[in-house]
């Protein structure tokens, strides 16, 4: 089997990593790199608990090979809080009450960063349509609903302008 | 999965040589979130996958003509979806990718890779049926154009030959714009398959486009020249006998499991007769713009 080399910048570091070209984005993040809070579900991109950000837009990591992150950046749930400071949407997630299980909700919230960085201030259509390729089989919806509306609410670039993040 | 080789191809020419030479062996990897699957279930086993998303040649780009538009190879769903071109000359087909998959998945998703696929399903064919779109294809005998209606064979069978690759889907720009529609029936909100996929375009001088997907081995083209389709004034009973025969060759599949074919055949007429009463609204207030 050949072995590829790629170099990836997962969470702001920079990784020069060798990867099997038939694993997926998801297996090297959680089985090579130990970044496991991205999770394995359905395998077949329904499901969205895979979820990460590729050069900033979300893609199922379960659904790309690893070989064909050479180059990107790549966010996972481990990158999205600074420091000990929680993420509005992670401090709104726990809240709002939004994460049950929890099995879900790395996902939920990289859905709903990439949401939020493309529109600020959605409407409830807009975060359904959003996050509609996350399941949560708990069936939290409303609470994840209510936690991306009050994330959004409390986004500092909207009262503050755009100095904060 | 099953371990292959990986071959990242920076030309056109190298792509076609890689696949041609592996013929069955090597597949094709544009946005994967189909050959991934199928890959990882073992339905296909290639000794080499050939990725395309590093050829200079082939872009995601949506490029303006006269007479034309073209879209680049690598142009996904999100992109097409969002064009201010596409949604406004080709409203069916901004339609039809902003309800492929979910967000992530359309992130990926081509449209070049949506045809190829040739899912009898694929909500981008009937779109591009009723557009009368042109695929652009590379492959050992040089380039060649290919009619969107002679794509099409069965699900997973196009009229590619070995060594082809897509590289281009360009759209006619009609002297004045049809109305146009893209309606589905799932089984649920959000993000699910199509039961019954359709588009139609009704133009200014009473011809009307209907096509239609996951109803058969593969999405239909039909034609209605009468004009009866057109005509505002028509009575409904005239539409929908007029309907009754355009769709007389739908032949769904039993073995799916997404909906019976006596649903899916119910469902076709009546999202047939809603896209023409759309596709004539949307006409006429094109007309009133102009």
């Amino acid at each position: 089997m050949t072995i590829q080399p790629i170099e990836v910048t997962v969470n702001g570091r920079a990784r020069r990593i060798d990867v099997a070209p038939h694993h997926t984005l998801l297996e090297v993040l959680r089985d090579d790199l130990g970044l496991t809070g991205t999770k394995e579900c359905c395998l077949v991109g329904e499901c969205g608990a895979c979820t990460v950000l590729v050069d900033g837009v979300s893609v199922d990591s379960c659904l790309m090979l690893a070989v064909e992150a050479d180059g990107a950046t790549v966010g996972t749930v481990e990158g999205i809080a600074t420091g000990d400071r929680l993420h509005r949407l992670q401090q709104a997630f726990l809240d709002t009450g939004a994460a049950q299980c929890g099995f879900c909700i790395p996902g939920q919230l990289i859905s709903a960063q990439a949401l939020l960085a493309l529109t600020p201030h959605p409407t409830r259509a807009e975060i359904e349509e959003g996050l509609a390729g996350n399941l949560c089989r708990c069936a939290g919806y409303e609470q994840i609903i209510e936690a991306v509306q009050a994330a959004a609410a409390a986004d500092p670039a909207a009262s503050q302008g755009a100095a904060e993040r | 999965m099953r371990a292959f080789a990986y071959e990242r191809p920076a030309t056109l020419a190298d792509a076609v040589t890689v696949l041609g030479d592996g013929g069955p062996d090597a597949r094709p990897l544009a946005g994967g979130t189909d050959l991934i699957i199928r890959l990882r279930d073992g339905s296909i086993q290639p000794r080499v996958v050939v990725d395309l998303k590093w050829i200079a040649e082939l872009d995601r780009e949506i490029r303006d003509g006269d007479d034309r538009l073209t879209i680049g190879a690598r142009t996904v769903m999100t992109d097409l979806a969002a064009d201010r071109r596409i949604r406004r000359e080709f409203p069916a087909l901004a339609e039809a990718a902003a309800v492929v998959g979910a967000v992530q998945i359309r992130n990926r998703a081509t449209l070049a890779g949506n045809i190829c696929n040739a899912s009898p399903a694929a909500d981008t064919a009937p779109a591009l049926l009723v557009y009368d779109a042109t695929v652009l294809v590379a492959g050992p005998g040089g380039s060649r154009q290919i009619p969107i209606d002679a794509f099409f064979v069965r699900s997973g069978v196009t009229t590619l030959v070995r060594g082809e690759v897509v590289t281009a889907i360009e759209l006619p720009r009609a002297a004045s714009s049809p109305g146009a529609v893209h309606l589905r029936r799932t089984r649920r909100r959000g993000h699910d398959l199509a039961s019954v996929t359709l588009a139609c375009a009704v133009q200014a001088d009473g011809t009307t486009r209907l096509a239609y997907g996951s109803l058969g081995p593969r999405p239909v083209l039909v034609t209605d020249v009468t004009g009866v389709l057109a005509d505002p004034a028509a009575p409904e009973r005239a539409k929908v006998e007029r309907l009754d025969t355009l769709f007389v060759a739908a032949s769904p599949s039993a073995r799916s499991m997404r909906a019976s074919p006596d649903y899916r055949l119910a469902m076709l007429h009546v999202l047939g007769l809603r896209a023409v009463g759309i596709a004539l609204g949307r006409l006429a207030d094109g007309a009133n713009a102009r």
